[in-house]
């Protein structure tokens, strides 16, 4: 076995900075990325729960916070997160069961999670923003 | 530990460029990792421009030009040239695989060369692997079997027992896909990596083996199995074209079974 003299501090070989991101690698981080959006949303959520037992001031107060802007932003991030959180969810249970471990299906499954997840989202708002303007 | 940044003795620094002496209209520039234990000085990053008409059409050929013919002191494993060793496994142009079988010509512009990624660097492009080893030596990889093979022949399997190896024998542990893992690169002091996995699972897979038991029972701990999550960056990078997430899928499924 080699072994290093002991003022020799090898250094370690780049490894994030160099490698290609790729779609397996991009949607794993992003499913890690989305789980953690979700955590921090269900806050949000339990928030919006506490402030409509709090009354209709409470309420009233939480509404005019959140839908702003900003807070719209936020919103569709965290559906977002939860649509592709779900459908990579789906796609971790189907490997889990043994299937789709070959790379082209790897591929199509993984861009069916990504635009399923965005049509998702935009049907999602579609449909809550014509509500809430009385389109619907 | 998840560690983004290389420690400060791992940064790359701008190294030295070397032109081609003879011109044509097939020049390619090739980045190569240059690290030197004895001048203690960080790694660098050589540029070598080189002129394709004199030059074999892998990524190989171009390495040995260069140690040939502009610096000798370039450091790289190679030996079979042809994809069955697997000693000049390193990372191109971003994506690890053999250099012997990667064609310059897939490179669409410059060629960046550096070793196996989040591996301690014995010299340029060769990397420490002692502990990979180690690892998959930790999986036994040979038969058990209490019984002793007949005297007159070898020990039989149908053929359909056989066919359950294939796709796993053929690994060449060139560590390919253990070094592309995100997973391995945080954890890879107790996560086995896909390379050591997938030889689990050819062991396990196999009709003679004994030992399956035994080999579940080994991988039963929250790191060495399942610090896989399903990334792919394994199969998407195999040289062979194996499917290691495959393998390593099949051991939770046979965990699962067992229940």
């Amino acid at each position: 076995m080699l072994s290093a003299p002991e003022d020799i501090k090898r250094p370690l070989s780049p490894h994030l900075q160099i490698y290609k991101p790729q779609i397996t690698s991009v949607l794993s981080i992003l499913h890690r990325g989305t789980g953690i959006v979700l955590f921090g949303g269900s806050i949000l959520w339990c928030f919006w729960f506490v402030s409509l037992a709090g009354g209709r001031d409470a309420y009233h107060h939480y509404q005019t916070l959140l839908l702003n802007p900003v807070g719209l932003i936020i919103l569709m991030g965290w559906s977002f997160s939860f649509f592709y959180h779900l459908c990579n969810g789906i796609r971790h249970l189907l490997w889990d069961i043994g299937i789709g471990y070959e790379m082209p299906t790897v591929r199509k499954s993984g861009w069916t999670v990504v635009f399923s997840s965005v049509l998702l989202t935009g049907i999602t708002w579609t449909i809550g923003l014509m509500k809430w303007k009385g389109l619907l | 530990m998840v560690q983004l940044r290389l420690p400060p003795n791992s940064r790359i620094k701008k190294g030295k460029t070397f032109s081609s002496p003879t011109k044509s209209a097939h020049m390619k520039l090739f980045h190569i990792y240059r690290y030197d234990p004895d001048d203690k000085e960080n790694p660098r990053l050589d540029t070598y421009e080189l002129n394709l008409e004199e030059c074999g059409p892998m990524v190989l050929d171009a390495l040995i030009k260069i140690k040939n013919e502009v610096d000798p002191t370039l450091t790289f494993r190679r030996s079979c040239r042809e994809g069955i060793c697997g000693s000049c496994a390193m990372n191109i142009d971003g994506t690890n695989t053999l250099a012997c079988i990667k064609h310059i010509e897939e490179c669409k512009s410059d060629v960046k060369i550096t070793p196996l990624p989040h591996l301690y660097v014995i010299k340029d492009l060769v990397p420490d692997l002692s502990f990979a080893y180690s690892q998959y030596d930790s999986i036994k990889p040979w038969i058990q079997s209490d019984e002793t093979p007949p005297p007159d022949r070898e020990r039989l399997q149908s053929i359909q027992e056989r066919e359950k190896l294939d796709g796993l024998w053929e690994c060449i542990l060139c560590f390919c896909c253990t070094t592309s893992c995100p997973s391995y690169w945080w954890s890879g002091d107790k996560y086995l990596g896909p390379a050591t996995l997938l030889q689990s699972y050819r062991w396990i897979a196999d009709s003679r083996d004994e030992a399956t038991g035994e080999r579940l029972n080994a991988l039963e701990d929250p790191f060495k199995l399942y610090r896989c999550h399903t990334i792919m960056n394994c199969t998407n990078t195999c040289p062979k074209s194996l499917n290691p997430a495959k393998a390593i899928g099949k051991i939770k499924e046979k965990m699962v079974e067992r229940l």
